[in-house]
């Protein structure tokens, strides 16, 4: 083992250090990444920068050479992407899993590098690293040219606004450095990216490899005038400009240490503010002015975008997370339905109707599809009809927000316009948005403010209302249970109302089939109209499969507190099977019936309903019986905490 | 005309911005203190998002008995001064079994007392995110980790399977003992954090610079002798070098280096002439392959 503590020699005086630190102060940051089709050579380009601008260190590189030993894929040279590929799955692999970031400077720039992986199946990776960067590298191999997945990333980088790409034509000494293979890529590329808005493309023939036209200027190529990718990444400008937007400022955080202090913590997205300035709230429209903007080594004269401070207001406004303090010139769009550009991350296909958790900056809200408009192909950017969007496919939707938020098209502002999905039940993080543009009914439609309440509808009925939700295997006997349910309700005195799957298939749903995506919008139709009934003071029992806990979490939430009964109708399958009622059983099971809960399309159990009824061995008096009880034990409940609410 | 922000003004508005975001969505953070450098950034940052309010989430150190005395020193020297919550955590099991790096070797001994005490430690206090002053140019498997890196209830982080994290919209959203390590520090690099620390002022323990200190040579290693745990093999005997550390961790896995560098800018000239990364003098990055990746799917920051 060789000696590794040697003497590092601290030659630089300290004069010099700090010339050096005051020009390392004034260098810019550029942050791009590299994208493309598997084994187009990512990594390896990788490898290379960092290794042509001196970011490889002797103890790192030596355990570079002893991996490309083990791991390696390049013979006897060195593996460069075994320097990026991290994950022991990956270097056992040979592939890119997951996106990677690495660090480079060159006297002009500094740079922050996302290397990402090639993989149609890691695509939600490459999107991670392509959402912070201003710039993608796009690799080609010269063999191949053009791939499927060189147009899915360029798609995906233009949609997360990437406006600079460099076409790396890569592995050029692999068809002999030749011209027409190099012209012909370019004008392919050229075609197909026509309509991305890129504002510069910017082609280079290399070989990352051996470093031809990297940082060094190859010799073989005579025919290549243009600069070496080095050269470019050095000079090529992407500000954004930020700072000449209309002021943005999402409040991320209240900060209230006493009484005598409350300032609004966040991030400047866009534009810049000064003590004095008037500001509105987006949500509200009320405004006041910039009275300080705090910060830990003394109070600013200005805050611009990208900086993180607290500002502190003239007047006691209400704010909390999730608003935004805007320019009163130009004010941000506040809606509930809007379109917008989808990325799809998950393996459960997105479904429109189902309801998901929607995140900007520092707002959250939950949000369904309502319209699924089109899925782009990304081969030829038709735009096609599309019930679901599966994993890393991206589609145009009209989404509706439970509550408004503020917002700017995201053409217009990357960090305003721009939103995730996250999944209710396992909180993965399913989509990216982009924001295209506000509905105009959601403008229009504003909420009628009606004297007569839902309260004042029940008390006329001397009722409270309530949604008996049943759900359970088809033939587990819910209908029956149901109708018997009603007509004790009915001889007590109470407004009822029975919503069941088949009668309302008949009417409303009539144009739904058996798919997942027209199973989801079944049930939220149907607990659109059991909470308009509740509201009418209604008590509704509602008779339906509902396989997806998602879609009963969803109709729970669309009812007031303590009104929806989650009611599982618990009848094993193969009693169930054995009932047949209606000979469905017999048929799925032949195979005539397609999508038939139970034996080829999922039962989600209930795992806390408000009333579990096993139904084996018991009569349907005795789990009605229950269901009253259960009733009655509520109102009673309710009418003790009304009461007391009310001294 | 507004001028465009510094690399480093950008840096520290990502990590204030990381900070407030976890102060705004979790219930009970907590900050990793490991007394280092970073630790110290970090630490810095915390300040600077809340003020004038105190950081809004306690520091834990979680302490494995084999730290260097000065480091400990200066960890409550800062808590007074500027005045945090401290937690200490030791597991006790590992110290009533003796564990130690001498006789259990590095591997053992950072599993116990580092990361199951860890574990321990948020288990004990339910903490549902934690800061770590991590950073992605350290090590190839931090490289690849998210700013928020989820771990399941078990602690366990798994890196073929990491949700995606767009733009500055963090997935915040846990469930009942699941957590978040979130790391502000992911895009500093060794020369920022150094840059920083100078334009700053920020106090760091005086291990960092040159002194004449008592160390032993052993595997390739000039380890510090630190107190009379340290027993001396044969052949072996303690000198007083001129030497100083890259990164601090327990003092029998840590390497000095040989340096005269006494000041800031004397080490940021050192590290601009370095032939080696910084993780180098760590031992226990080096007993098997992959071995980062290993400690940390197990819960180890």
């Amino acid at each position: 083992m060789t000696m590794r503590h040697i003497m590092a020699k601290s030659l630089a005086p300290t004069d010099g250090v700090r010339e050096y630190l005051a020009a390392q102060e004034k260098k810019s940051l550029l942050r791009f990444l590299t994208c493309g089709s598997v084994d187009d050579g990512k990594s390896t380009l990788i490898g290379r920068l960092l290794s042509d601008t001196k970011q490889i260190f002797e103890d790192q590189l030596a355990a570079l050479e002893r991996d490309s030993r083990k791991h390696g894929t390049t013979g006897d040279d060195i593996d460069f992407a075994l320097l990026v590929d991290g994950l022991e799955a990956e270097r056992e692999q040979g592939i890119t899993i997951d996106v990677a970031y690495r660090f480079f400077a060159t006297p002009k720039r500094k740079f922050i590098v996302a290397d990402t992986p090639g993989h149609e199946q890691y695509t939600r990776n490459m999107a991670t690293g392509a959402s912070t960067a201003d710039l993608a590298i796009v690799l080609i191999d010269a063999r191949q040219g053009v791939l499927r997945q060189t147009r899915r990333h360029s798609i995906i980088a233009s949609l997360l606004g990437i406006r600079h790409v460099v076409l790396a034509v890569n592995k050029i000494d692999l068809v002999n450095f030749d011209q027409t293979v190099f012209d012909r890529i370019v004008e392919d590329y050229g075609q197909f990216s026509r309509d991305l808005g890129f504002q510069t493309i910017v082609p280079i023939p290399m070989s990352a490899r051996y470093g031809d036209n990297v940082s060094r200027r190859s010799e073989s190529m005579e025919w290549y005038s243009g600069p070496t990718l080095i050269e470019h990444l050095e000079t090529v400008s992407v500000d954004e400009a930020m700072v000449e937007l209309p002021f943005r400022f999402p409040v991320q955080y209240v900060n209230r240490p006493n009484l005598d202090f409350r300032g609004f913590a966040g991030t400047v997205a866009s534009g810049s503010v000064a003590p004095g300035d008037e500001v509105v709230v987006a949500k509200s429209g009320k405004s006041s002015r910039v009275k300080r903007i705090v910060s830990y080594g003394g109070d600013l004269a200005q805050a611009a975008a990208g900086q993180a401070v607290t500002l502190v207001l003239d007047d006691e406004v209400e704010i909390s997370r999730g608003n935004m303090l805007v320019s009163p010139a130009a004010r941000p769009q506040v809606a509930d339905q809007f379109a917008a550009n989808i990325v799809w991350f998950d393996e459960h296909a997105l479904l429109p109707g189902r309801s998901y958790i929607l995140r900007t900056e520092t707002d959250q809200t939950s949000a369904t599809v309502t319209d699924l408009k089109y899925r782009i192909n990304v081969n030829d950017f038709a735009h096609e009809a599309a019930k679901s969007l599966e994993m890393n496919e991206v589609g145009i939707c009209n989404i509706s927000t439970r509550t408004p938020i503020a917002f700017d098209p995201f053409a217009e502002n990357r960090t305003t316009g721009a939103f995730i999905l996250i999944d209710r039940i396992s909180n993965a993080t399913v989509g990216a948005g982009m924001i295209l543009h506000s509905l105009r009914r959601a403008e229009n439609i504003h909420w009628q403010s009606l004297d007569v309440g839902k309260r004042v509808r029940a008390d006329m009925k001397n009722q409270r209302p309530a949604v008996f939700w049943f759900t359970g295997l088809s033939g587990s006997g819910k209908s029956t249970i149901a109708n018997l349910f009603e007509k004790k309700l009915f001889a007590t005195g109470r407004h009822t109302y029975i919503l069941d799957g088949d009668n309302v298939r008949h009417g409303l749903n009539r144009d739904l089939g058996f798919t997942d995506a027209d199973r989801v919008e079944n049930i939220r139709r149907v607990a659109e109209v059991a909470r308009l009934m509740a509201d009418a003071g209604l008590i509704v029992i509602v008779s339906f499969i509902s396989p997806f806990s998602a879609e009963r979490r969803m109709a729970r939430e669309l009812m007031a507190d303590g009104e929806f009964v989650e009611v599982f109708v618990d009848t094993p399958f193969e009693e169930c099977a054995r009932r047949d009622p209606k000979g469905l059983y017999a048929r799925a099971l032949n195979g005539e019936i397609k999508n038939f809960t139970g034996v080829d399309s999922p039962y989600e159990a209930p795992e806390t309903p408000e009333i579990h009824l096993q139904t084996l061995g018991k009569s349907a008096e005795e789990m009605v019986d229950a269901l009253e009880h259960w009733l009655n034990e509520r109102d009673i409940a309710e009418d003790q905490y009304d009461s007391g609410g009310g001294i | 005309m507004t001028t465009a922000l510094t690399h480093l003004q950008r840096l520290e508005a990502e990590s204030i911005h990381i900070f407030r975001e976890v102060a705004a969505a979790f219930a009970k953070p907590v900050m990793l203190y490991s007394v280092g450098k970073d630790s110290s950034v970090l630490m810095h940052l915390a300040m600077k998002a809340f003020y004038p309010a105190k950081p809004p989430f306690p520091f834990l150190h979680v302490d494995t008995t084999w730290k260097f005395r000065e480091m400990i020193a200066f960890r409550d020297q800062m808590a007074q001064k500027l005045g945090f919550d401290l937690l200490v955590h030791v597991n006790e099991d590992g110290v009533r079994d003796n564990i130690n790096p001498f006789d259990h070797g590095s591997n053992t001994h950072t599993h116990v007392m580092k990361t199951v005490a860890l574990r321990q430690a948020l288990d004990k206090y339910g903490f549902d995110a934690a800061f770590g002053g991590a950073r992605r140019d350290e090590e190839k498997s931090r490289a690849k980790e998210r700013i928020f890196s989820f771990r399941n209830a078990q602690h366990v982080w798994d890196p073929k399977n990491q949700r995606p994290e767009m733009w500055k919209i963090f997935n915040t959203r846990i469930a009942s003992g699941e957590s978040i390590r979130v790391f502000p520090l992911s895009n500093w690099t060794e020369l920022d954090i150094w840059q920083y620390i100078l334009q700053e002022s920020i106090p760091i323990v005086p291990l960092y610079f040159a002194k004449e200190r008592p160390v032993v040579e052993r595997d390739g290693m000039l380890i510090l002798r630190d107190d009379e745990r340290m027993k001396l093999r044969p052949g072996e005997t303690v000198e007083n070098r001129l030497v100083r550390f890259r990164t601090l961790g327990c003092y029998p896995l840590t390497g000095a280096i040989e340096s005269d560098a006494d000041t800031l800018e004397a080490i940021v000239g050192e590290m601009l002439t370095a032939r080696t990364s910084e993780r180098q003098g760590r031992l226990i990055d080096r007993d098997e392959a992959g071995s980062m990746e290993k400690k940390k799917r197990e819960g180890y920051f």
